[in-house]
């Protein structure tokens, strides 16, 4: 069995190392969008205002005050701890517990300061009790980074394995394969495990960039990060295998897996946080994986959470790749009809 | 070539939606032997063979190999030449057949597989830059990497030159020699005569007959045939007691008394200068069997 899985394995990795345009484009594709975000983004910053509401309850009451009802303010519920750690960042403009008649801020923030003063002009005199809350600023760029490598595992395992499968049963490879004891599981881990080399690569290849160009944060466990990396590439290319475990037109496939990219590119939160989005969208978020890697990412990368601390997500993770492995591979067909 | 049939097929059917490719058919395998499977284009011979290599589902009946219903064992005996397959790019022919050969348990000296199907000097060869031959040769030592007890070749000359196919022949007298089972599918009526012990052979979906090819000429033929182009033949002498068809510009005289026959064409004054006897052979019995050209 593991001679059969590295036998295909092998070959696929020939064939796509020599395969030198795609493999080009694989590799040149995410650098060029790094670079990209570099040029645009360095030293960049916020331009809307987030504060934070320290209460236990999801809905907010814009009738509990005034300063609720500021135009082109968002307020997010948050736990204390986490508000304050996102003011410290500079990832939110100033941290309000109604109750205690406290607020955080960061005393180095330009987006504090604005929040601060609107604030104060909709609330009388000594009302609130002001709290500091310093610490290196989060950029967007800081944030964007593990978007942009998690859309890019995301592209590369959806459709890279998606159109190999579906090309191979097209041109009667695959029912060439169905004529010898290979099952379809070992064909199946064969391509999982060439993606996942390809993809990790790549991703060490931008991450690396990225420290380097753009000195992006990494505050966590660089182990924990690769597990995110690894569960987040194998999930996709089950997804993958499943859509393509019996299409024999590549149209078709391609409109498939656009499907699934376009949404989960937009409502993972690759480009933009979620946080301030209806909750409807936040619990369909969740039904992609990319959702949770990036979660689990930044989390890492952003607030320095360590393996214990992503575990949740890791195990998301692996149980929607167990899913789908299951589904492709009952799906799964040699060739067409 | 005794004991029970490595290979038995029982009522197999198979329907595409409307189109009933094939209807009902059984036969046996018998063990070491050439086993040949005959018929025009679309007879349904590879749907046939596809089936039982299990690369297309039957719509009814069953396939029996060592007789048990064919599964992994089977898979791991076989070897398997698709009349097209595609294999992949940028990898070489060696690479190619080494990939094949991890896959089996029981795996032949890939040198011997190369030197035997002539790809020696391809080895290093991309797979997309090979001629037709070339690919029909990786195709075919693809199917013997895992030295199969019993090999299954569909249509594999078709498309060869004269010279390329005698060279094929030879190499399937060769494996064959190794006591092999070969199954072949051909619409080559001589090179089932050439090669196979035993034959099946459809039309339309169904079996015509079947035996072996000298058996089943003997029994249907006691006569032999005389040919004349039509030009030097244009009218029968007046007495003339044999069968006679006229066609492809032939005047075919089927006759078991060829000495009678001639004097009597001598005798009419027929010029013999181009007169060819021959003994019946596949394709005639085709011809007679189905009242269809074996070759459209
Ligand atoms: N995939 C298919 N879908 C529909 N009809 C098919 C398919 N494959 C074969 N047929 C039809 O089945 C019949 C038998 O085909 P085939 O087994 O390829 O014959 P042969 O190999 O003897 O030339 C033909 O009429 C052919 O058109
Ligand atoms: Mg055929």
């Amino acid at each position: 069995m593991i001679q059969r899985i590295l036998a295909i394995l092998h070959a696929r990795n020939l064939e796509f190392l020599r395969d030198k345009a795609t493999l080009g484009w694989n590799v040149a594709m995410p650098l060029l969008l790094v670079a990209g975000m570099a040029a645009i983004f360095s030293g960049g910053d916020r331009a809307s205002y987030k504060v934070a509401l320290v209460q236990a309850e999801q809905e907010i009451n814009t009738a509990a005050h005034p300063y609720l009802e500021t135009r082109y303010f968002d307020f997010i519920a948050m736990d204390q701890e986490e508000a304050i750690e996102r003011v410290a960042n500079h990832q939110l403009d100033l941290a309000l517990d109604l109750n205690a008649g406290t607020y955080w801020i960061n005393p180095e923030s330009p987006g504090g300061y604005f929040a601060e003063r609107l604030l104060e002009a909709s609330s009388e005199e000594g009302a609130w009790r002001r709290q500091p809350a310093s610490g290196d600023p989060i950029t967007y760029v800081d944030w964007l980074i593990p978007g942009i490598l998690g859309m890019n595992i995301m592209f590369s395992c959806l459709f890279g394995v998606g159109y190999v499968v579906v090309r191979y049963r097209k041109n009667g490879f695959l029912k060439r394969l169905k004529a010898t004891p290979l099952r379809p599981v070992e064909f199946m881990s064969a391509q999982i495990l060439s993606r996942l080399l390809l993809a990790i690569f790549v991703t060490l290849l931008l991450y690396g960039a990225t420290r380097l160009l753009l000195d992006i944060r990494m505050e966590g466990s660089g182990l924990a990060l690769f597990l995110v990396a690894v569960l987040a590439s194998i999930s996709l290319v089950a997804i993958g295998l499943a859509m393509a475990a019996r299409v024999t037109s590549e149209e078709l496939a391609g409109g498939l897996l656009n499907l699934v990219t376009w949404p989960m590119m937009l409502l993972s939160g690759v480009w933009f946080s979620l946080a301030g989005a209806p909750q409807w969208v936040q619990q369909l978020s969740n039904i992609f994986p990319l959702t949770h890697a990036l979660t689990a990412a930044r989390d890492i990368m952003l607030y320095g959470a360590g393996f214990a601390d992503v575990l949740p997500q890791l195990l998301i993770l692996a149980g929607i790749t167990a899913a789908f492995l299951t589904v492709g591979a009952a799906l799964f067909r040699w060739r067409g009809a | 070539m005794t004991g029970p049939p490595i290979l038995a097929v029982r009522e197999l059917v198979k329907n595409y939606g409307q189109v009933r490719a094939v209807r009902g058919i059984s036969f046996d395998v018998p063990r070491n032997c050439c086993f040949g499977l005959l018929g025009p284009n679309g007879a349904g011979k590879t749907t046939t063979v596809e089936i039982i290599e299990g690369v297309t589902p039957a719509t009814s009946g069953e396939v029996l190999y060592e007789g048990e219903k064919a599964g992994a064992a089977f898979r791991q005996d076989s070897g398997v030449q698709f009349q097209t397959a595609a294999l992949q790019d940028f990898i070489t022919v060696r690479e190619t057949l080494e990939m094949f050969h991890r896959l089996y348990r029981r795996r032949a000296d890939i040198d011997q597989v190369i030197a035997d199907c002539a790809l020696e000097k391809l080895q290093k060869r991309d797979n997309r830059k090979l001629s037709g031959g070339q690919r029909q040769r990786l195709l075919l030592a693809i199917a013997l990497v895992n030295d199969p007890k019993i090999l299954f070749l569909d249509e594999p000359t078709t498309g060869m030159d004269p010279q390329a196919r005698r060279n094929f022949w030879e190499l399937v007298e060769r494996i064959r020699a190794r006591k092999k089972t070969i199954v072949l599918t051909t619409h080559y009526m001589e090179e089932a005569q050439a090669l196979c012990d035993e034959i099946v052979i459809m039309n339309e979906g169904v079996i015509v007959t079947q035996g072996a090819p000298d058996t089943l000429l003997k029994a249907h033929y006691k006569e032999i045939i005389l040919e004349l182009p039509e030009a030097d033949l244009e009218e029968l002498p007046a007495e003339f007691p044999f069968h006679t068809y006229r066609r492809n510009g032939l005047v075919e005289i089927h006759t078991d008394d060829a000495n009678e026959a001639i004097t009597r064409l001598s005798r009419a004054g027929a010029p013999l200068g181009r007169l060819n006897i021959r003994p019946f052979r596949l394709e005639d019995l085709f011809l007679d069997l189905t009242g269809k050209e074996l070759r459209s």
